[in-house]
């Protein structure tokens, strides 16, 4: 038994979804979401004592009774102006608590041979082409909150590319949790299904009204075909109040390249599992990641590369920041197969400790079966560097400006990797504001 | 402007490295100090910089009237005392610019000054940028990340050159500069002289001294400076090494 069991408050969400799903959901759809109440429900909620959630107990979010959300709240466009990222000019899809907004969404001038809808929408009418994509990657083996997302399944994005299509502005998601009462927990599903030789950026955007303090549980699969190209940004920048779980899974096939950035600001418990599957050879993913951990912050990042063919290239670098009294995670487990040789794969964790009472625990894991490849990790936890810092103060920088710098700039290191100049600039924006420094950086920003 | 009375300074709970130093410089000299290696040249200079993990054990430096080691270092900077690093420190992710900016505009506030527009502070530094022979692209490289040795000299000089200090204290900033870049770096030092600016170079070599002409030629040995003249120290150094000078001190 585990413990941290259902409650009373989730047992009675499972049994309406086990005997009230809607009788016109097609028949593949109700199975699957049957099955994985019935797995959430005899899982219940991840346990610390399982070695994959050791150091993150989500007993803050267990024994919250999170409601589903079914007012809809007024949010004007203005509001949804003021949380996206200046100065991007994106196709966009606004949800709020969960459900898509098409009145604050812009999908005008979509090229031919993109498909970008509403998850509702098209279980609406065309449900039976999502058949091979919707829950056909995800799995609940490492944690049962995929599980409860396949269950409670609310809403969320259909991005298809047709063969060869590039799609040249960005896709902004932007998924908006509001302070509704009582608090409530959302199950988005984004599905990306980029055929061979597409193009897409798609930006994945958490962001909160003031006040929110929801549980965002979210399930991301993602398919790269022959050749495709796809950037993927993972923004959370929540209220410090909410909690987030997020779940991402990644299916590349020959040459295609994936890059993810993933940056996390908010949230007062949160959770990324990024696993990511190389399945033919030429396959390539690039992960940058960067977590600002304060107050009484928790954020923990699992990233899982699995190399099951030869010539399959992974790069990553996770930087985080622990202030106050932050708590950081960082595993990244590397898998090389036996038969995947001429594997190239480099991970690297830098962490700033810039508090006596943060904590950020950072932990490689590499499983190595094949005998010819190149693979290389490192891990540090550290404070700033009291050489550069006194390098700059001999220039007659004071000291908290100094310290400014050099922390900006190990967060920058990863945030340069970004192509998209606003998404980038805002982050800066957000970032520095978060740093007890944040007077002194404007110069930066 | 610099009067250092019997300094005595070591590595924190450590062995002695400084025993002993007296020099006064004023306004408009140049001095050269010479010595062998591990005599405590580098050591002096981080001592009068404010590098946390030197102890100053006994003595007195008094920078124009106050008490240096009163300060920290980034006051020391603002009141116009400029270390240029042996080795110069590399600083990823910061850019040379931001550097260059931040250090200007601390140093104008300090003097009750208003901040430089960006505009204007840019046409300043390309100014310098042209003296010292750099590509403008060094501005938005981070501070001496992948330099070359030489370029990080020339970048510690350009800082100077920026920040126009009045006691200029270069730590061996011509070792590892080839010839043209010798001639470069002693033309930027040499700009900076005046009749109310001093300048300390740490040097190894009398090829500088014959660019840069010092004033007072000082040899360091053993944490003392042995013996002081004019820059025909420097050449009979060149000439026949330190082994002479120092029996003749011992
Ligand atoms: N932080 C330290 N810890 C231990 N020893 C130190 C430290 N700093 C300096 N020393 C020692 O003090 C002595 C003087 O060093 P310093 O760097 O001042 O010499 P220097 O005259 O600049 O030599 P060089 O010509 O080689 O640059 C050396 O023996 C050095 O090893
Ligand atoms: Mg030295």
């Amino acid at each position: 038994m585990s413990a941290n069991a259902l409650s009373q408050h989730y047992a009675e969400q499972v049994r309406q979804i086990q005997d009230g799903l809607p009788p016109e959901l097609p028949e593949w759809l109700a199975g699957r979401r049957r099955g994985a109440a019935q797995r959430f429900a005899a899982a219940g909620f991840p346990d610390p004592r399982q070695e994959e959630w050791k150091y993150t107990n989500v007993r803050p979010i267990a024994t919250k009774p999170f409601a589903t959300a079914e007012a809809v709240v007024a949010v004007s466009p203005e509001t949804i102006a003021g949380l996206a990222f200046e100065g991007l000019d994106a196709y966009r899809m606004v949800f709020v608590d969960g459900r898509f907004r098409p009145e604050l969404s812009d999908l005008e001038g979509l090229p031919e041979g993109v498909v970008v809808r509403s998850l509702s929408d098209m279980l609406g009418g065309e449900a039976d082409r999502l058949e091979p994509l919707l829950g056909t990657l995800s799995h609940d083996r490492f944690s049962s909150f995929a599980a409860a997302n396949m269950a409670f399944m609310s809403d969320g994005a259909v991005i298809m590319l047709g063969k060869g299509v590039r799609v040249e502005r960005p896709l902004h998601l932007l998924l908006v949790g509001s302070a509704g009462s009582p608090a409530a927990w959302h199950h988005p599903r984004v599905l990306v299904q980029a055929a061979e030789e597409s193009e897409v950026t798609i930006v994945e955007h958490y962001a909160d009204l003031d006040g929110a303090s929801g549980f965002t549980n979210t399930v991301t699969e993602l398919r790269a075909e022959a050749g495709a190209q796809v950037r993927h940004y993972l923004v959370q920048d929540h209220a410090d109040s909410a909690y987030h779980i997020g779940s991402v899974f990644v299916q590349q096939r020959r040459d295609s390249r994936v890059t993810s950035h993933n940056v996390n600001l908010g949230g007062r418990l949160v959770r990324h599992d990024l696993n990511i599957d190389l399945t033919e050879p030429g396959a390539e993913i690039e992960l940058n990641g960067l977590f600002l951990v304060g107050g009484r912050q928790h954020v923990d990042t699992h990233t899982r590369v699995h190399h099951s063919s030869p010539n399959t290239t992974s790069r990553e670098q996770y930087r985080g920041i622990g202030q106050g009294h932050g708590r950081g995670v960082f595993k990244g487990r590397v898998l090389v197969e036996r038969g995947a040789q001429k594997t190239d794969a480099q991970q690297h964790s830098a962490n700033l400790l810039l508090s006596p009472n943060a904590e950020i625990d950072t932990k490689p894991e590499l499983e190595i079966y094949a005998d010819d490849v190149k693979c290389a990790h490192g891990a540090t936890v550290g404070q700033l560097d009291e050489t550069s810092l006194y390098y700059l103060r001999s220039r007659g920088i004071g000291t908290e400006a100094a310290r400014g710098m050099l922390v900006f700039a190990f967060a920058d290191e990863v945030l340069e990797r970004m192509e998209l100049a606003p998404v980038r600039t805002s982050i800066e924006r957000r970032l520095a504001a978060r740093l007890p420094q944040a007077g002194v950086m404007e110069v930066f920003t | 402007m610099l009067k250092i009375n019997d300094l005595h300074a070591r590595v924190e709970n450590g062995t002695p490295i400084l025993k002993g130093i007296d020099l006064e410089v004023k306004p408009g000299e140049v001095h050269a100090i010479m010595g062998p290696n591990g005599s405590g040249k580098s050591t002096l200079c981080q001592v009068l910089g404010g590098r946390d993990g030197y102890e100053v054990t006994s003595g007195t430096a008094e920078y124009l009237g106050e008490d240096l080691f009163a300060l920290e270092p980034e006051e020391r900077a603002r009141a116009g005392l400029l270390l240029g690093f042996q080795y110069p420190v590399e600083i990823p992710g910061v850019k040379n610019i931001y550097l260059l900016k931040e250090a200007y505009n601390a140093q104008r506030k300090h003097r009750g000054e208003p901040e430089a527009d960006t505009f204007q502070f840019l046409k300043l530094v390309r100014e310098k940028l042209q003296m010292m022979q750099m590509d403008e692209s060094f501005l938005h490289r981070a501070v001496n990340a992948g330099f070359s040795g030489g370029e990080k000299k020339r970048n510690e000089i350009l800082q100077m050159l920026v920040l126009e200090p009045k006691l200029a204290l270069l730590d061996e900033t011509d070792s590892g500069l080839d010839i043209d870049a010798l001639k470069i770096v002693s033309d930027g030092v040499n700009k900076l002289r005046s009749a109310d600016r001093a300048i300390v170079l740490v040097t190894h070599y009398q090829r500088l001294l014959s660019y840069i002409e010092p004033d007072f030629v000082h040899v360091l040995s053993d944490g003392r400076i042995i013996k002081s003249g004019d820059k025909t120290l420097a050449e009979e150094l060149e000439r026949s090494g330190y082994l002479g000078i120092i029996e003749e001190a011992a």
